[in-house]
């Protein structure tokens, strides 16, 4: 019984230390960034600047949001993550809905369809070429700005449709029978029963959009050739390589690094003010996810 | 008897059978949509959406089999060019740049491969470890620091990588990151004020760290689950029998979790040749091609859609086309050994 006890308490330790120590070190580079924003040039440059902000300044951060350039992508951010998250949720949601149910011919095809693309995959070029073409019907119908364009074409994921067509079919068929009876419409019954009855499904699918439309960069950086349409993440990107490239410090009483930290915690503090809230629904979704036919 | 007389009034009895089978078939399917029309309408987005942007791109995999070499084949032109068969796969496999398409996919296993290795176990551990945590308040603080990386963009944690390694000169120190590691004495001086991301030699240890850092964390959710999964009365009953610790986790934990992990690993193996394109570009420099050009970056640079290539789009698709191909009998092939060896798969 003692050897019992001396085993599981080393575990105990050795499982409390590994832990802390990996959080530690997912941590720390948020830290650190948060520091490096606020550090002065010196501090940064002379490698002061480990944990805590050396010689605290707040002149970055202020030149960050006194560039109009960056008002406007943050905008535009916001602007496809809020069409961009509705557009996908809305048809992903009608689709789902309408492939959770047994009546409908063609059922196992259609899955089948919809699996298939989570595991081939066209490529690049393909994508590329079909975008370039999209691109240009959409210009010819007069939408000319790129924005629409990442909002309809992108960020469409079958892995999501699949977790809320299996969300859809665990709703109890005698709910949706009751309201047929009462003379429900198919689109009644799936406003007024499917949707309530699967909110944390919709919330997890939904910010999965989300996140995933806050933080897209490739084809937006790709597609996006004007840069007054760019979202944050691309305008990130062109200022760390802007900076990269120039051997000399463009400002004086700050770093270049700190301007590039600033707009870091920029771009995630939105992702940290409802991370708290969303942390649960995350979680839920991947045991959510378990792929079934 | 009746049939007979059947047989005698109707000539070819099956090909009638076939046809009136066919008949109803169609129209008990016409009527079906009719009544359900609504539910059609319904699936009709998703089935445009996916149509217009996952199964045209793959009708454009065609241009692997086209002459067409210009800038931007548009979906129109690629039935207009001339058809030229294997002759890019010949020449990407046995051509000229052969020795670039090796490399990107040997590149490409080479670091999906030890990304299996040392990222696959990690997320196993911290779950088997997040379940000694009693304290719920303690679990739920590591939990919400763990995750957070998975929720930061591929662009923000490079950034991040690009600047914590840094290069150093006379004036300025390099990263901090490089500081810590020659400190530590993982690294020497002269390595690190080159910039570690320019040294080929350390590329694929960059990209593997990194995403552990990024996903290790809620990568353990879902084994976290299925451990809290098993009865409390099975650990009860091992340590009736004097299991310790270890016996317990070999014996109880690791058998409740076995087809998670196996349906996880299906998972990783049918991605082993999809490696992260966005997280490759947006890290490698030509410095590091050698270690770090997997076959996607390779095919953007071909195809134009990178700087520092051509345009030989039919180069390129044949390189993407044969890999995701490859990468599809991956996912068959491992979803058919699990289902024989442990009974569980994915479909």
């Amino acid at each position: 019984m003692k050897r019992l006890e001396i085993s599981e308490l080393i575990f105990k330790i050795f499982a409390y230390l590994f832990l802390t120590v990996f959080a530690i070190f997912c941590l720390y580079p948020f830290v650190y960034a948060i520091s490096a924003s606020i550090s002065s040039i010196d501090a940064l440059r002379t490698g002061k600047v480990v944990l805590w902000p050396v010689e605290v300044q707040f002149d970055a951060f202020i030149y960050v949001l006194k560039q109009k350039s960056f008002w406007t992508c943050y905008a535009n951010t916001l602007f496809v993550t809020f069409y961009g998250t509705i557009w996908a949720l809305v048809v992903s949601i009608a689709g789902a809905y309408a492939l959770s149910k047994k009546r409908l011919l063609f059922r196992r095809g259609f899955n089948f369809l919809l699996s298939f693309t989570m595991w081939f995959t066209a490529g690049l070029i393909p994508t590329w070429l079909n975008y370039k073409a999209t691109q240009s019907i959409f210009r010819g119908i007069g939408i000319m700005d790129d924005k629409w364009l990442i909002v309809i074409a992108m960020g469409m994921n079958a892995f999501n449709v699949l977790l809320l067509r299996n969300a859809f079919e665990g709703v109890p068929s005698e709910i949706e029978e009751a309201s047929i009876v009462d003379g429900a419409s198919e689109f009644q019954i799936l406003t007024r029963v499917f949707v309530p009855m699967s909110k944390s499904a919709i919330a997890t699918v939904g910010l999965f959009f989300g996140i995933s439309r806050w933080n897209g960069y490739f084809w937006a950086r790709k597609m996006i050739g004007n840069s007054t349409e760019w979202p944050l993440q691309v305008y990130i990107r062109d200022t760390l390589e802007q900076f990269n490239t120039t051997e000399t410090q463009p400002f004086t009483n700050f770093s270049a690094d700190s301007v590039i930290y600033s707009m870091i915690i920029c771009a995630i503090i939105p992702i940290l003010i409802i991370y708290p809230y969303i942390q649960k629904y995350f979680a839920k979704g991947v045991n959510l996810g378990g792929v079934k036919e | 008897m009746k049939k007979n007389r059947m047989t005698d009034l109707i000539p070819d009895e099956q090909t009638l059978k076939r046809d009136e089978f066919e008949k109803y078939y169609w129209r008990d399917n016409f009527r079906k949509i009719v009544k359900d029309w609504r539910l059609y309408l319904l699936l009709l987005p998703l089935i445009f959406v996916f149509f217009c942007w996952r199964y045209m791109p793959m009708y454009e995999l065609l241009v692997a089999f086209k002459a067409g070499t210009k800038e931007g084949v548009s979906v129109l032109e690629v039935n207009k060019q001339d058809f030229v068969g294997f002759q890019w796969f010949k020449q990407m496999m046995f051509g000229s740049q052969a020795a670039d398409f090796w490399r990107a996919f040997r590149n490409t296993f080479a670091i999906s491969f030890y990304g299996l290795v040392f990222g696959f176990p990690i997320p196993i551990i911290i779950a088997l470890f997040f379940n000694e945590i009693k304290s719920d308040i303690y679990r739920s603080v590591l939990q919400v620091f763990t995750y957070l990386p998975k929720f930061v963009s591929t662009v923000v944690m490079t950034s991040l990588v690009w600047l914590l390694l840094k290069v150093g000169s006379d004036v300025s120190s390099c990263g901090i990151l490089s500081t810590v590691l020659v400190k530590l004495g993982l690294l020497s001086q002269e390595a690190a004020n080159s910039g570690v991301l320019y040294a080929p030699k350390y590329f694929r240890a960059v990209y593997i760290i990194s995403g552990i850092w990024e996903g290790s964390g809620y990568g353990s959710i879902v084994y976290f689950a299925a451990i809290i999964g098993i009865s409390p009365t099975n650990y009860e009953a091992a340590q009736m029998d004097g299991a310790n610790k270890m016996a317990q986790i070999r014996y109880v934990v690791l058998p409740g979790i076995l087809s998670t992990i196996s349906i996880m690993l299906i998972l990783r193996l049918g991605n082993l040749l999809s490696v992260g394109y966005e997280k490759v570009l947006l890290l490698y420099k030509p410095q590091t091609w050698e270690t770090a050009d997997v076959v996607s970056t390779y095919a953007a640079r071909l195809g134009g859609l990178e700087a520092g290539g051509g345009s030989l789009q039919g180069l390129a698709s044949a390189a993407e086309m044969l890999s995701s191909v490859i990468a599809m009998l991956l996912v068959i092939g491992s979803n058919m050994i699990s289902k024989r060896v442990s009974d569980t798969s994915l479909y």
